[in-house]
């Protein structure tokens, strides 16, 4: 079952074509990583994708909703966290869950059972009452992935989710991706990190508004005849960075 | 409905638990009409003055007497020429001189006239122009009471209309009440809205299920109720301890300050949608909105004694009305009559401002 469907999906402002005729799939329960340099579109693409722009001309829908006519429809069935983690410092972790599950209309009882099941998953029931200041990076990141997912989206978007973070947090971090895919929820992920990239089940290439590549990392090293993700992101993205 | 509520409580936790956020929000009214009332003053006393008076007859002795008995005078003494005078103001002991022409009250007796010249240190313009006021009238007072009879004279007297002991804080009151308003609604609110675009939790919000409009008004509402609390705080306060009164009606007044906290609320949520960093929306608050509050309103400088050009300019200066309207209500104790045409430019330009941070706010979403 396809989750997302784009079709020639473009974004102009004024003369400069942000967004150039995109056309993508992406299955249920899939990891799709979506790479490009800084300024290739990435942000443009999501911004469209999670309803928070209108597209120029090109059709598009998320969870089977339509991105002109039906935006509130989507920001219900996605879930979305950045790179600068989205948890409010001052507030406590459970405050954090129930302001997060207030937001997009759990009731208090869902909330309260889903933030138990949560702590206890993380191993986290300690720092219930703790304001998100005092835990260590890696704890608030794994946090705020879980509170993205509270709602229980259909897809969730992480830009550059690992952004600044040690080795082996983003290992564990890639593990709860994993967990969260064979849930059956699709993960669109952006990253800088091109190991990241040789995780995902397929990844697209953007260079200038366009998609250059897009598929699973083994095929595409194969038809680029490239040793790594690596070295296909520099051949495709090296004429944009000149 | 129910997810807006949560926003608002949590908008309120980012309040209560900062406490640099608490002391702007309820310690600096106070100290501010501390400072204003106390220290702040344009009224005088206890003025260091001297006399120079080669003759001392009848004449100038009671004249002498009348400024030694007001309180806004404290007699130092005798000096012997006029020539002193100057090395007198230099060493800092006296900032006033009355000087008597020699055979005063002969002259007086004989011409019918006698000179008295008051000189008065300048390097504070404001003061001194009020001790020559005061000493000038203490002199008219005397002339009236024993020569008013024989001497054909015109005695100008000038009175204070509405604010008679000249206290200044009457007229800071309400000026400071546009100060902190502007400080709390428009300042704080572009920080906050700000704060979440800086940690990237703007993002969030506006990937989630709520409205724009939610958002905003969530952020705002606190700071619309905090800075209402702070209204009734100044009021009270002023009242307890500056005997400041309130002469019109009090509704009224109210009503007004919630017009003008509506007007500094769409200032901030404008500022905070065009800046990105919170350094950014402090400054042009600070420059753009403290400012004028200050200088341009007729807080402090009188409007009238500005260069035409600038006068101008203190037309789009919003705490320009809400100051003619709570002067008039608080000291005048006049109707909406009198101030409602100030009412309707303060309320047009609160719409003004909505519709524009209401757009701009949309516009930065695509």
């Amino acid at each position: 079952m396809k989750i997302i469907e784009a079709q020639r999906l473009t974004r102009k402002f004024g003369d400069f074509v942000a967004v150039d005729a995109i056309s993508f799939n992406v299955e249920a329960g899939e990891i799709l990583g979506f790479l490009g340099a800084n300024g290739a579109g990435k942000t443009t693409a999501i911004k469209m994708l999670t309803g928070l722009l209108s597209p120029t001309s090109g059709d598009a829908t998320v969870a089977g909703f339509d991105v002109y006519s039906q935006p509130e429809k989507i920001k219900k069935s996605i879930g979305y966290m950045s790179q600068r983690f989205s948890l409010y410092e001052d507030l406590t972790v459970a405050e954090n869950i129930r302001f997060y599950g207030g937001i997009y209309g759990l009731s208090a009882r869902q909330i309260s059972t889903r933030r138990d099941d949560l702590l206890e998953r993380l191993d986290l029931g300690h720092a219930r009452d703790d304001r998100i200041r005092s835990l260590p990076l890696g704890w608030r990141q794994k946090l705020a992935f879980s509170v993205a997912l509270l709602h229980e989206p259909r897809i969730v978007f992480l830009d550059e989710p690992t952004g600044g973070v040690d080795p082996i947090t983003r290992r564990q971090f890639w593990d709860m991706i994993y967990e969260t895919a064979a849930r059956g929820i699709t993960v669109f992920v952006t990253t800088h990190y091109m190991d990241e990239a040789e995780y995902c089940d397929r990844i697209s290439i953007m260079v200038d508004g366009r998609i250059e590549a897009i598929g699973q990392p083994a095929d595409l090293k194969k038809s680029f005849d490239v040793a790594s993700v690596d070295e296909l992101f520099v051949r495709l993205a090296r004429p944009v960075q000149a | 409905m129910k997810s807006f509520r949560g926003f608002v409580i949590k908008e309120f936790f980012h309040i209560f638990r900062d406490y640099r956020t608490l002391l702007i929000l309820f310690g600096m009214p106070v100290i501010q009409l501390v400072l204003f009332g106390y220290a702040v003053r344009n009224e005088i006393q206890d003025i260091n003055i001297a006399f120079v008076d080669s003759t001392n007859d009848h004449v100038t002795r009671q004249i002498k007497e009348r400024i030694r008995a007001s309180s806004y005078f404290n007699v130092i003494g005798q000096l012997p020429s006029e020539r002193d005078i100057r090395e007198a103001f230099q060493r800092g002991l006296i900032k006033e001189a009355v000087v008597f022409e020699p055979g005063f009250a002969s002259r007086l007796a004989h011409d019918g006239v006698a000179d008295i010249r008051i000189v008065t240190d300048a390097t504070d313009p404001n003061t001194a122009k009020s001790m020559q006021a005061y000493t000038a009238s203490i002199i008219a007072h005397y002339q009236r009471d024993h020569l008013g009879s024989t001497a054909l004279r015109i005695v100008t007297e000038s009175r204070m209309r509405f604010n008679p002991e000249l206290k200044s804080v009457n007229l800071f009151v309400p000026g400071l009440i546009a100060l902190i308003l502007m400080l709390v609604c428009a300042l704080m609110t572009s920080i906050t809205i700000t704060r979440e675009k800086e940690l990237g939790t703007m993002e969030v919000l506006l990937v989630s299920p709520l409205k724009p409009i939610h958002i905003i008004v969530g952020k705002v509402l606190p700071y619309f109720v905090l800075s209402f609390v702070n209204v009734v705080t100044i009021l009270v306060l002023a009242r307890l301890v500056f005997d400041v009164p309130v002469r019109g009606s009090v509704p009224l007044l109210l009503a007004e300050c919630l017009l003008f906290i509506l007007c500094a609320l769409s200032l901030g949520i404008l500022i905070s949608s065009r800046s990105n960093s919170q350094q950014t929306a402090t400054m042009v608050s600070l420059a753009g909105l403290l400012l004028p509050t200050v200088i341009l309103s007729g807080f402090i400088f009188p409007i009238s004694s500005m260069p035409v050009a600038l006068q101008l300019f203190t037309h789009i200066v919003p705490a320009k009305w809400f100051l003619i309207i709570i002067r008039d209500i608080m000291l005048k104790g006049i109707g909406i009559e009198y101030f409602w045409k100030e009412t309707l430019v303060l309320a047009g330009m609160t719409l003004i401002l909505m519709t524009a941070s209401a757009r701009s706010f949309k516009t930065r979403l695509e």
